[in-house]
């Protein structure tokens, strides 16, 4: 079997189209993890028992089970009881669930990383509750969380193939369909691969450079 | 004698079934300066983070400047008090703690200038001004731009004195400020504290191992224990004359430990 240039520029636009469907998948995605994450996070630390207890047990069962479980019952079985969403909403509420419980524990462990004696401090000069978050936990807290954030982020992307199980026509499922339906699957299949790589390549040196940014800062 | 501006009546502070402070009564006059000394766990520590509101108290009342500290007038009598009583309350306080509490992500001028500017409208030029001139009182002008962990330990502490000063607080706490330094840094932390409390007529309430700092610093002397004050009196008197045997066998054995008196 030989690479055939003319094969891969007459897919290219189809693939190209599902790259941006993966794109806007990992980005809504990701965005909701970030929102739902600290929703987690701040449920948990609820002084209300029945709170937080109950926020970790839905934190431990939607980590506990496989988001290709979540994302069939979000797009095949919540139908059932009359919730129908289009497909790509699915993907996107299915990913940001799953790993908003890992951003949930990042912030979590950030946040308990700030001295108990900064809390202290902060009450003794008489800042707000508000104003301690921002000026003197959230700034000491963000920084280390930032490797840990950046590897889900990346881990999240990579698993947005998992979404042509529900019919998104993302990456993965244009190169598979194009594949199909012209018995060629070296092109499609290596271009996908390579696209994730430099996407991925890209995304780790962004965050790196943020990250650089944070540690100059404190 | 004029009115006390602490005044706390049979506090109890119970932790589960631990008590650390059982029924407690203490008032302090305007400009005093009390030194709070005792074994570890005695509650003097407690009683310092009691007055930040930094503890709630499991029974009693306190009183600062007047004012109820926990609660609050309303309803025909007193109520527990919301958050804004207690930010009310707490202008009046300051505390500087053993392991300084500096913020890292901040240079030693925003350290100091933080708090003024946030909670009370001072502009960052004033608060700046404000912020070298006690840098300047606590021997650390050149050090404004640096970084809390550019500092040794003495430095840092005289640091978090400067911040609290910044608020200008009518009382000072200062909880063992000393302990977690290297010995040969303390004096200088000790020094910026003798200059304050010859300077000014702030109330200030200290906890401290530092026998003869204790003796020269305060004019007047606690000793606790088990969540009591055993005795107190004059520094004279409870350094060189101590009525209560637990008194004089908590001295022996600090002075036994090394400690001058």
């Amino acid at each position: 079997m030989e690479w055939d240039w003319t094969f891969v520029r007459d897919i290219m636009p189809l693939l190209l189209d599902g790259l941006r469907l993966t794109l806007v998948a990992t980005v809504l995605g990701a965005a909701l993890a970030a929102v739902v994450g600290l929703v987690f996070a701040v449920l948990r630390r609820s002084p209300i028992k029945a709170v937080s207890l109950s926020t970790a047990a839905v934190v431990e069962f939607i980590r506990g089970t496989p988001l290709l479980v979540q994302l069939y019952f979000i797009f095949f079985v919540l139908p059932d009881v009359g919730i129908s969403l289009p497909a790509m909403t699915c993907g996107v509420i299915g990913l940001g669930l799953h790993y908003g419980t890992y951003a949930a524990e990042v912030y979590r462990g950030g946040i308990d990383n700030v001295a108990k004696g900064q809390w202290e401090a902060a009450k003794a000069v008489n800042l707000t509750k508000r104003q301690t978050w921002v000026h003197v936990i959230l700034p000491q807290a963000i920084p280390p969380m930032i490797p840990a954030l950046a590897n889900y982020l990346v881990a999240m992307f990579k698993e947005t193939p998992l979404l042509s199980a529900i019919t998104v026509l993302e990456l993965m499922n244009q190169a598979k369909s194009i594949a199909n339906s012209n018995y060629r699957y070296i092109e499609p299949m290596t271009l996908v691969g390579v696209f994730f790589l430099i996407m991925s390549l890209i995304s780790v040196a962004f965050l790196r450079v943020l990250e650089n940014r944070f540690k100059e800062r404190t | 004698m004029s009115e006390p501006i602490i005044r706390m009546d049979s506090i109890s502070k119970r932790f589960g079934a631990l008590t650390v402070l059982d029924g407690l009564s203490l008032q302090v006059r305007p400009g005093e300066k009390l030194a709070l000394i005792g074994p570890s766990g005695s509650g003097k520590t407690t009683i310092l983070r009691i007055l930040m509101t930094l503890e709630s108290i499991s029974g009693g009342h306190v009183e600062v400047d007047g004012e109820q500290l926990f609660h609050m007038p309303g309803q025909g009598g007193l109520v527990p008090a919301n958050e804004a009583h207690l930010h009310h309350m707490r202008t009046r306080i300051g505390m500087v703690f053993q392991h300084f509490n500096l913020f890292p992500h901040k240079s030693v001028l925003d350290n100091i200038t933080l708090a003024p500017i946030l909670t009370k409208g001072v502009s960052r030029r004033d608060a700046e001004v404000k912020a070298r001139e006690l840098l300047e009182m606590v021997g650390l002008a050149d050090k404004a731009s640096s970084m809390p962990s550019q500092l040794s330990g003495g430095q840092k502490q005289r640091v978090a004195i400067a911040r609290a000063l910044a608020l200008s607080p009518k009382i000072m706490l200062f909880d063992e400020v000393t302990s977690a330094l290297d010995p040969e840094l303390v004096e200088e932390v000790l020094n910026v504290m003798r200059r304050l409390a010859a300077e000014t007529d702030m109330t200030m309430l200290l906890v401290t191992h530092e026998m003869g700092f204790a003796h020269d610093f305060a004019d007047r002397v606690l000793f606790f224990d088990r969540g009591r004050i055993v005795e107190e009196g004059a520094p004279d008197e409870i350094f060189r004359h101590p009525k209560q045997e637990r008194t004089q066998t908590f001295l022996r054995k600090i002075i036994a430990a090394g400690h001058r008196v």
